[in-house]
């Protein structure tokens, strides 16, 4: 059974934790987040130009890549993560170029040694599949497709096919760590989605409190909060790792005790 | 017998149905605008097959932009040329006059065009970036004329030395967003401008200002545009009663260049030359994305870049912020690969030196975008024959510049 597998089907929802690589004490709060109860780690791979990103995260980029963060840093980082923590499943999540510039082949080989279950590309869609997708399959890596509120039915299809571990639903159409979807449109889009596939589905973009992740949480297979972690780093720099464990805990219990609370 | 002939391999018929140029172009943006852009290329489709829209685009260049643009014959910059050059050489050297446009140069062209698409797909708000804001003027003035609400992104250091146009957009009507991102300058105005548009797909449309990003941008653009190009055959062939031995046009993102040679490409006798800005030179900082790049994705196509071995954007250079951007069009790249147009460097400094020879020789100030053109033309026409004709592009009268040139030669205005 996959990492992600045996993680979605665990019965409480799933606490996925995005963090920027290589911004902050990057091993301690990897660390703090698997203390603090998160499922699944997502880390991102900063890139100069983050398009899809709101200011949070764009600022993180920056600072990690100021403090010159490299692609083999990264792979570093992930590497020593899954030494330490064997069933956790980590996403890389980041852009197409810093992914493709050394080759599609390249970037899966060292997804796979690194241990990396999985890849979000924010900029490549279903259309442009061949770029990094037949690569991460033979390698064994599974890409992590996004939904949106603009994926029409007639498009769901193109984006669910190739897909693997896990449908990352993006909640707003919009940009990371600004404004939250209304709950209903959230269990409409989910519920549509589950309808479509086989594989969980996380929702993020937006997500920042305990009470806003649990309501999610009481529909979707996993909940997906990155900014506001990314908030506690700027603030805290290299010793954010306590403040990041006792934030995760408080996401943790919130979103693991949805599900009974809401039955 | 001289109609023109259809070459059964021909050069004119990219980008593929996926948007590609052979490997360059295609849709690398967020799911959340994929939708939209598919919108888009079907909308372009039926605006194609309409030719109430093609009318009304004839009618608004000629009538609101003052086309067609004239084909100016340099006669004392030729005759200026020949003085250094060997005996029996110095080619002819034509301008096509893409600054005497309304708002001053071909933005213009593609700006009527994307906003007659806009009222197509009934969107109601206009987002563009803008670097030395000639896009951004552009693109104000076609929302003013069509009574639409206009938001320009333009980075904060460009926004700082370009007031001039920053006031032209704001009394044009539109909301001027400096971005602070980045380097704050046309690759982060464009960063922003694509995350506007995502949070606001429903009711706003995104004018692109150059043949780059997603399909089908590369293309609609480029045909806007190619209006440069069919005149500027049928003028020459009026003028000279045969076609030009050169082409020559600046190339930054490469849409007043695409315009120019795009008619042309399947011309075989016809020479293309396109011109990167290679700043302070290619071993320095520059713009210079052929020569100095690799293929890479950005900005929603795959093309050449200025990048680091991570894949990291590094930042592009030039005098000229109109070609200050670390990227090209894909079909560009494309161009350059199977060789059809030879692309050349032209320094800052070359630049400065053909803006005032310019102006000093003809009475036209180019835009210094336009003036790395006319560098690359001093450069080559001394070595063709006097026989030879070259078609430069004035794509942008230099009005907007003097400020910069004033204190790149340490004048105080």
């Amino acid at each position: 059974m996959t990492r992600f597998a045996a993680t979605f089907a665990k019965p409480e929802t799933a606490l996925v934790a995005f963090i920027t690589a290589g911004d902050g004490d990057t091993a301690a709060n990897l660390d703090a987040l698997v203390a603090g109860g998160a499922d699944v780690i997502e880390l991102g791979l900063p890139f100069t130009d983050p398009m899809a990103d709101g200011p949070a995260i764009q600022a993180a980029n920056l600072r990690s890549l100021a403090k010159g963060t490299t692609t083999a840093d990264i792979f570093a980082m992930a590497s020593a993560f899954r030494a330490r923590h064997v069933e956790v499943p980590l996403v890389l999540m980041g852009y197409a170029n810093p992914m493709t510039v050394r080759g599609a082949d390249w970037f899966a080989a060292e997804c796979a040694k690194a241990g990396v279950d999985g890849i979000i590309c924010v900029d490549i869609p279903a259309e442009e599949d061949a770029e990094l997708g037949p690569s991460l399959r033979a390698a064994g890596v599974d890409l992590i497709r996004l939904a949106t509120p603009t994926t029409d039915p007639a498009r769901l299809p193109a984006v669910l096919e190739g897909a693997g571990g896990f449908l990352y639903y993006v909640s707003v159409a919009g940009i990371t760590g600004l404004q939250q979807a209304a709950q209903a449109s959230i269990e409409e889009a989910v519920a549509r989605l589950k309808d479509a596939t086989d594989l969980p589905v996380a929702v993020g973009f937006g997500v920042r409190t305990p009470e806003q992740a649990a309501q999610i949480a009481k529909v979707a297979d996993g909940v997906v909060v990155g900014s506001a972690f990314i908030d506690i780093i700027a603030q805290h720099g290299d010793a954010a790792a306590p403040h990041v464990e006792a934030f995760t805990r408080s996401l943790a219990d919130a979103i693991h005790g949805a599900k009974e609370i809401a039955a | 017998m001289t109609a023109p002939q259809t070459l059964p391999n021909s050069l004119r018929t990219g980008p593929d149905d996926r948007g590609h140029f052979g490997q360059f172009g295609g849709r690398y943006v967020a799911e959340t605008l994929m939708p939209l852009i598919l919108a888009l290329e079907r909308e372009y489709r039926s605006a194609q097959a309409d030719p109430a829209f093609k009318a009304e685009f004839d009618r608004l260049l000629k009538d609101y932009v003052g086309r067609p643009s004239p084909l100016w014959l340099a006669q004392r910059l030729t005759d200026h040329l020949r003085e250094s050059a060997s005996e029996g050489f110095g080619a002819k050297i034509y301008l096509k006059r893409e600054d005497l446009n309304h708002t001053g140069a071909h933005k213009i062209n593609n700006c009527i065009g994307q906003i007659l698409l806009a009222k197509r797909m009934g969107k109601t708000r206009i987002i563009a970036e803008t670097g030395a804001g000639q896009h951004g003027v552009a693109t104000a003035t076609v929302a003013a004329l069509f009574g639409l609400p206009c938001t320009i992104f333009m980075g904060a250091v460009d926004v700082a030395r370009q007031q001039p146009n920053v006031f032209r957009m704001k009394l044009l009507g539109a909301e001027v967003v400096a971005v602070e991102s980045g380097a704050k300058t046309l690759k982060d105005a464009m960063n922003e401008a694509l995350r506007h548009w995502v949070a606001n797909v429903h009711d706003t449309f995104y004018i692109i200002g150059t043949v780059a990003g997603p399909h089908p941008y590369p293309e609609l653009v480029r045909d806007f545009q190619s209006v440069i190009g069919d005149e500027a055959k049928a003028q020459i062939l009026e003028a000279e009663g045969r076609l030009p031995d050169m082409l020559i046009a600046p190339v930054g993102g490469g849409s007043n260049a695409i315009g120019l040679f795009h008619p042309f490409l399947d011309d075989a006798g016809v020479e293309i030359v396109g011109v990167e800005a290679a700043g302070e030179g290619l071993d320095g900082k520059h713009a210079a994305s052929l020569a100095g790049g690799k293929p890479g994705i950005l900005h929603g196509n795959k093309t050449y870049l200025l990048q680091d071995d991570d894949g990291q954007i590094t930042e592009a250079h030039s005098i000229s912020a109109g070609l200050d951007y670390p990227g090209i069009g894909p079909e560009h790249s494309w161009l350059h690969d199977i060789g059809r147009v030879r692309y050349e460097p032209v320094t800052d400094a070359e630049a400065l030196a053909s803006f005032q020879k310019l102006t000093k020789l003809e009475g036209i100030i180019p835009a210094l975008e336009s003036a790395h053109a006319i560098a690359a033309a001093e450069r080559i026409a001394p070595t063709l024959g006097k026989d030879k004709i070259i078609i430069v592009n004035c794509s942008g009268r230099g009005d907007k510049d003097i400020n910069t040139v004033a204190e790149a030669l340490g004048v105080a205005v």
